[in-house]
């Protein structure tokens, strides 16, 4: 049961082969056996068997979504009305949300059941997810080794089939890194397709919700969903949803795919070099047309975002200051004690790195060197996707430069850490969508290849991601003991 | 004050948007609610929430930029100041820097006559913050986030005002505007309107500025005239005495009458202004500028001259009439409902009416003469059914009733007695009377004419027509 696509539950629960709440006890019953993965902070056991119930009555009454009782979960990053959420934050460790995300009531009134909230990096503020104050996620590929952050929880459990499907938030590659350490499809969408209303916020500009599944039809059937304006986030974009189903089978004939030459270079490991090599082979079986191109503005990503999202989150963050909700300090003797306790006790290292660095940037006098100027960067690099992506249809690449590292490898080198991100965080700056699409694997760890589309172009990228799992069977394969 | 100084002052005003809900919230803006009943989610800056820009407050922002002749920006841009204080529930506060929203405008003023010119370097939207209570908390400190996310305009100033004077004439004259543009209610007590005065003096003749002091949060307009006097009088007094003006933030004690610094340009905070990436530019076009200015109010200086050349009123009356749109309103009804002569009418609503509305502390608005009663009994009046004097006896009557002025009339049988008949019966019983006084006049003592018509007028209760009277004694003394 828990290997099904949503399409074959979906059918299953009509058919009365299972009911949702079979489903959802299975699932419950797996979180169970696999915590040692740590993949969940909070599990809503009661509260999923209620919804399930209510599925079930709703399939009966034949006015059921595809998503109708479907197990999924959510990223402790999305408030829940009357669910702790956490941010992975000690801050946060007490904090009830008093409200839903516009997504997570998107997810409720489409009927899907919520199984918890997911573990992931503290305020989304890592590549392994190890910043959490819940501690770390272990990737089910090799416990030893991180599931990427920092929707760390989210790749776990989807790939340890803890959950159906999940959703994950990306600001610099938080969805598409994690998918591809634990060999599954991550969607980042274009900025403004998904609302940011209930998604606590790190870099505002940046951030993005999106589908973590199994399959690139299972994300289909998320982002329709989880798309669409909301009056509630001003930076949503008012455009219709696209039929994200209907375009899955399309011919890949003619495609034009560009490949950086900057994504190629020094620093990507050569066994996932050559599972991305394969990856594109198959592209061309397919139909498509491969060519070089050159995006001289990437290696200036890491930098320009470096100074904008730490910018950001140092004013987002601003409001966890013991006073209203959230961690406050014992015995505080004023009102400064009760801001720099309440704050220092409650963050961890790697969020008052980001909310130093950002307040530095922000700083008079310091300004124009460091915030202007990455706008600047930021602008260059949105031109050089345009350019692109006016010659290519999509651009593919790496998502990682290498497999999932250990726990603890890369955790006391922040540069280092940045720098898993290096392929995946100019599309933030940019803010085109992009996914992670399990491309094989390297030393039995899996790979993932990147494909980036144009602002809105989820559709064609889902479509293109579909036509590749119609010739392979990465993403359907299990890691060892969660088959 | 000493004549070898000289005092610049500019002003940053807050005003209150009257908006029904909040800048970036759908929570009511509405007054004096029980603490924190009007702070949703947004204003209370939980975990996760985003702003959504009132397009009523930038409606408004637009039409004060259009009375002051400013110009209007098609794109400005939201910013976050950052600090910490526990009535802000955020971190920082959604405020303009900058691209604001309306950029260099002007507001004449007129003191003793003189009008002057002041300049306006911009006006920007943001939001309010919440207050912190520190009464009946047992040392400790309560948070009302009810005004958290109300709308406000910052007017700034030029430093182009040189007395205290001249800085309240600004002052009222802004406060005025404002009420009669509708975007606020220009309470002061409540905190709808209130400003900061940036002061500085300089030797006389001196090109540059003295090193200035501002004066936060000053909310009436005596209190701006009384602090920016001492300040000028600190400052003189310090440089007199030696030392120099230092750059701070001062605090006006309205019960000490006094300023004191409150924190040093050196203690100031790095706010770390940065556009808010929750909120898009604001776009305003030329339609909507249109749109905004095909229904933008007759303004006051307009109005005022318009009163002058329509209804030949005097300087006093018609300034004073159109120191509020609603007075002018009312009085404009008044004149067309009673055909009576405007200057009557003039002379009733800034006489009889505001003194018994300032007795009574009330606003035009709450009159519990409405114009149609004050305009019946004007119109008693000018059809002669009784005098001006009767009238003030009516007036009483319909200020402390609710009768209309015809009602009154009716029930005191006040109506006026123009039967020649029954006055001239009056007039001989009054001249037999009273033989001595007929004498005088006839001897030349005009002066004893009045007597007359008192004794007539008291004889008939002040109901006899004042006119015929005149004429009908004069012919019987001949």
């Amino acid at each position: 049961m828990h290997n099904k696509t949503i399409a074959e539950l979906a059918k299953g629960l009509r058919s009365g082969e299972f009911s949702s709440v079979e489903l959802t006890t299975a699932f419950l019953g797996r979180i169970k056996q696999h915590s040692s993965l740590n993949a969940y902070i909070t599990v809503t056991e009661d509260l999923a068997l209620q919804e399930a119930e209510a599925a079930d009555a709703r399939l009966a009454k034949g006015k059921a979504e595809l998503l109708t009782g479907i197990p999924i979960a959510q990223k402790d990053i999305f408030c829940t009305e009357g669910v702790k959420t956490t941010c992975g934050s000690k801050i946060l460790d007490n904090f009830i949300a008093p409200y839903n995300a516009t997504v997570v009531d998107k997810f409720n009134s489409a009927g899907a059941v919520m199984l918890g909230k997911l573990n992931m990096d503290e305020f989304a503020m890592g590549s392994s997810n190890e910043t959490s104050y819940y501690g770390a996620v272990k990737n089910p590929w090799d416990i030893n080794t991180v599931p990427g952050g920092s929707s760390g929880g989210s790749a776990a459990a989807v790939a340890a089939r803890l959950a159906v499907c999940a959703t994950g938030t990306d600001t610099g590659g938080s969805i598409r890194q994690p998918a591809a350490l634990c060999g599954i499809t991550g969607l980042k969408p274009t900025y403004g397709r998904v609302s940011r209303y209930g998604m606590i916020a790190y870099a505002s500009s940046l951030d993005q919700g999106g589908p973590m599944t199994r399959s690139a039809e299972d994300a289909a059937i998320m982002l329709q969903t989880m798309a669409g304006f909301d009056e509630k986030d001003s930076t949503s974009v008012d455009l219709p949803v696209p039929d994200y189903m209907a375009g899955l089978s399309n011919s890949l004939e003619g495609l034009k795919i560009g490949l950086p030459k900057e994504f190629f270079g020094e620093g990507l490991n050569s066994d996932v070099a050559a599972a991305l090599e394969a990856a594109i082979n198959e592209y061309r079986k397919l139909g498509a047309q491969v060519t070089e191109i050159s995006m001289p503005t990437l290696k200036l990503a890491i930098p320009a975002y470096y100074v904008i999202a730490p910018a950001e989150c140092s004013a987002n963050l601003s409001r966890f200051d013991g006073v209203r909700f959230g961690y406050r300090c014992e015995n505080p003797v004023d009102l400064t004690d009760l801001y720099t306790r309440s704050r220092g006790e409650g963050f961890g290292k790697e969020v008052k790195r980001r909310i130093l660095m950002g307040t530095y940037a922000l700083s008079a006098g310091y300004y124009d060197a460091y915030y202007i100027k990455a706008q600047k960067i930021r602008r260059l690099i949105s031109e050089d996707f345009k350019k692109a992506l006016s010659e290519v249809d999509v651009i593919m690449g790496p998502v990682t430069p290498s497999t999932a590292f250990g726990i603890g490898e890369k955790i006391g080198n922040p540069i280092e850490m940045y720098l898993s991100d290096i392929y995946t965080i100019a599309i933030n700056l940019a803010g085109v969508p992009a996914m992670s699409v399990p491309a094989g694997f390297a030393k039995g760890m899996p790979v993932g290849l990147q494909i980036i589309g144009n602002y809105f172009a989820e559709g064609r990228l889902l479509n293109i991601a579909y036509q590749y799992q119609q010739v392979t069977d990465w993403h359907q394969q299990a890691p060892k003991g969660f088959e | 004050m000493n004549t070898q100084w000289e005092t610049v002052i500019g002003l940053e005003i807050h005003a209150q948007l009257a908006t029904k809900s909040k800048i970036f919230s759908g929570a009511s803006t509405a007054y004096g609610a029980e603490p924190n009943t009007q702070a949703c989610a947004v204003d209370l800056g939980l975990p996760g929430v985003l702003p959504v820009l009132n397009e009523e407050a930038v409606r408004m922002a637009v039409i004060f930029g259009m009375a002051i002749e400013a110009h209007i920006a098609p794109y400005s841009v939201f910013a976050r100041k950052n600090y910490f204080y526990p009535d802000l529930p955020k971190g920082y506060q959604i405020s303009q820097m900058d691209l604001p929203i309306v950029g260099v405008g002007h507001l004449d003023i007129d003191v003793d006559g003189v009008v002057k010119r002041i300049g306006i370097t911009r006006a920007h939207l943001e939001e309010d913050a919440g207050k912190s209570l520190h009464e009946n908390f047992h040392g400790l400190t309560g948070i009302d986030l009810n005004r958290a996310g109300t709308p406000l305009l910052e007017i700034v100033s030029e430093p182009e005002m040189s007395s205290a004077k001249e800085a309240v004439a600004y002052m009222r004259k802004m406060h005025e505007l404002v009420r009669y543009l509708g975007i606020c209610d220009g309470n002061m007590q409540e905190g709808s309107f209130r400003c900061d005065a940036n002061v500085s003096v300089r030797p006389k003749g001196q090109k540059e500025f003295g090193t200035r002091a501002e004066i936060k949060n000053i909310n009436s307009f005596k209190f701006v005239e009384k602090a920016i006097n001492h300040e000028i009088e600190r400052q003189i007094e310090v440089i007199e005495g030696g030392g120099i003006v230092v750059q701070e933030t001062r605090l006006y004690d309205s019960v000490k009458d006094e300023t004191r610094s409150m924190r040093s340009k050196e203690e100031a905070n790095d706010y770390r202004y940065f556009p808010d990436p929750d909120l898009l530019p604001v776009l305003i076009d030329e339609d909507f500028k249109a749109q905004i200015k095909a229904r933008l109010p007759e303004l006051p200086q307009a109005k005022k001259q318009r009163f002058k050349d329509d209804y030949a009123l005097d300087e006093e009356n018609a300034t004073l009439l159109t120191s509020s749109r609603r007075l002018a309103d009312y009085f404009e009804i008044v004149v067309k409902e009673s055909a009576c002569e405007a200057k009557i009418c003039a002379n009733w609503v800034t006489g009889d009416l505001l003194a018994a509305l300032n007795r009574a502390d009330l606003e035009i608005a709450d009159s519990p003469v409405s114009h149609e009663r004050l305009a019946g009994l004007l119109k008693r009046i000018s059809d002669d059914t009784i005098s001006g004097k009767i009238a003030k006896q009516v007036f009483e009557e319909l200020w402390q009733g609710t009768a209309t002025a015809d009602e009154v009339i009716e029930a005191k049988g006040l109506k006026q007695i123009t039967d020649t008949g029954a006055i001239e019966a009056i007039i001989d019983k009054i001249i037999a009377d009273n033989q001595d006084q007929v004498e005088q006049y006839r001897s030349g003592k005009d002066k004893v004419f009045g007597f007359f018509v008192g004794q007539v007028m008291k004889e008939m209760q002040g109901k006899a027509n004042p006119g015929e009277v005149n004429k009908m004694l004069k012919a019987k003394l001949k």
